[in-house]
């Protein structure tokens, strides 16, 4: 068995963390997420809506959003297929590859609106 | 002999964000044998009851996604026929040489229009399976080391031309069209073509996208090990698309999931004998979902918006 933990970084692993609130900014909704977990990973396990869920891998883009309120840190490299750097600098992310520092604001991008932030 | 020109899939080599990860998770937890890393930095396995060196290759990029999908010929005369027929027909081929890749004779690569880059050989190290071929075990310690696939079974190719590829595979290559999806107006939106006896070797979907890849497929030999897949797959937070399921397509049960860099891929068992001989079966595009997932019924979003 593999032991290093992949994507779906699972909250019973590590020690040090705490809940922040991620507010999908088109519908104002919000879950609870871990700073231990990927954004995508808190909204999926919870059976939440909002982020399209694909692989969560940083793979495939649909779980693409843009930060637009707090702070992240990037726990997984992103296929550069679709986040390129200056798309980073934006805080245009995939949502899979990274945790929450405090509560986040995001906007939805993956896909449907693929090109909002390119320019 | 009965199958004869191109045998099978042979090789799929995939392009990984983390190669150390990639290597984890494709020896531990999917349980490839490990065959080594060449100087260019691929990574190679094999399937435990493959004999062929390899049919996996990994190799570290910024973009996910495949390189490339080789099929084995029967032999070297065969490889230069298709060769000369792949250009008459108005394809550009180059030979790769001998060695290149590890443990590989000549190659015969192009690419088809949807993007994907094709490739056919003849000569591959047999180094067997670890059995032997005189009063043979019937498995080994590989066959129980993570979900363990026979082999690599077929891969599922998006892009925009799947016409061409159709052709090209059907026409000059030999396959033959065993299951379609069709739209009302007759455009083909996906195909499952076979080169033997298996219900696909090759499938490709119509995508906007060119050089897309749905999925990598490899073989179980018993749902009950599809199953156990699943149970190893959550056991190690392997993110799962689709399944444990049947496909009404080919009727194999499958899951989907995907690799540690997102790169779909699909354990797979069942299906049914196909032959040439047999009429296609079409499945219109309003039954795709029961044609996807025979016993939920639905078109999950995923399976026409998520590639790499």
């Amino acid at each position: 068995m593999e032991t290093q933990k992949g994507n779906t970084t699972s909250v019973m692993t590590e020690e040090a963390y705490e809940y922040v609130k991620i507010t999908i900014a088109e519908t104002g909704e919000s879950f609870d997420c871990s700073t231990n977990e990927s954004v995508l990973e808190g909204m999926r396990r919870l059976g939440k809506r909002g982020i399209p869920v694909g692989c969560r891998s940083g793979g495939c883009s649909v779980c693409k959003c843009q930060v637009v309120k707090g702070e992240y840190h990037q726990h997984r490299p992103m296929s550069t297929e679709y986040i390129s750097k200056q798309e980073l600098e934006e805080n245009c992310v995939l949502t899979c590859c990274i945790k929450p520092k405090d509560n986040l604001e995001v906007k939805v991008i993956g896909k449907m609106h693929k090109n909002v932030c390119e320019k | 002999m009965a199958i004869t020109g191109v045998l099978r899939p042979g090789h799929a080599q995939i392009r990984v964000l983390d190669l150390e990860e990639g290597v984890k998770f494709y020896r531990d937890v999917l349980g490839l044998v490990d065959m080594g890393r060449d100087s260019q930095g691929r990574h190679y396995f094999k399937a435990w009851d493959e004999r062929d060196h390899h049919s996996v290759l990994i190799r570290q990029a910024d973009k996910t996604g495949i390189d490339l999908f080789g099929f084995k010929v029967d032999s070297e005369a065969t490889l230069e026929k298709f060769e000369k027929d792949l250009q008459a027909y108005g394809v550009t081929t180059k030979r790769i040489p001998a060695g290149e890749m590890m443990n590989t004779g000549e190659r015969v690569q192009f690419t088809l229009n949807n993007g994907h880059a094709i490739e056919l050989y003849a000569d591959k190290k047999d180094v067997g399976n670890g059995l032997g071929y005189h009063n043979p075990k019937p498995w080994g310690p590989d066959a129980e080391r993570g979900i363990a696939p026979t082999r690599l079974d077929h891969a599922l190719l998006a892009g925009g031309d799947l016409d061409q590829a159709l052709d090209i595979f059907v026409n000059v290559l030999g396959f033959y069209l065993v299951e379609e999806v069709v739209a009302p107006d007759g455009m083909k939106i996906a195909v499952w073509l076979s080169c033997s006896n298996k219900t696909h070797d090759i499938a490709f979907l119509r995508h906007a996208e060119d050089g897309k890849l749905h999925h990598v497929s490899f073989w179980l030999e018993t749902w009950e090990k599809v199953l156990r897949a699943a149970d190893i797959m959550s056991m190690n937070d392997v993110p799962v698309d689709i399944g444990p399921t049947r496909h009404g397509i080919t009727r194999g049960a499958t899951i989907y999931a995907w690799d540690r860099s997102g790169n779909r891929f699909e354990t797979f068992s069942g299906g049914y004998p196909a032959y040439p001989d047999h009429a296609v079966i079409t499945w219109p595009v309003e039954h795709l979902p029961e044609g996807l997932d025979y016993a939920q019924r639905k078109l999950h979003e995923t399976f026409l918006t998520v590639f790499s």
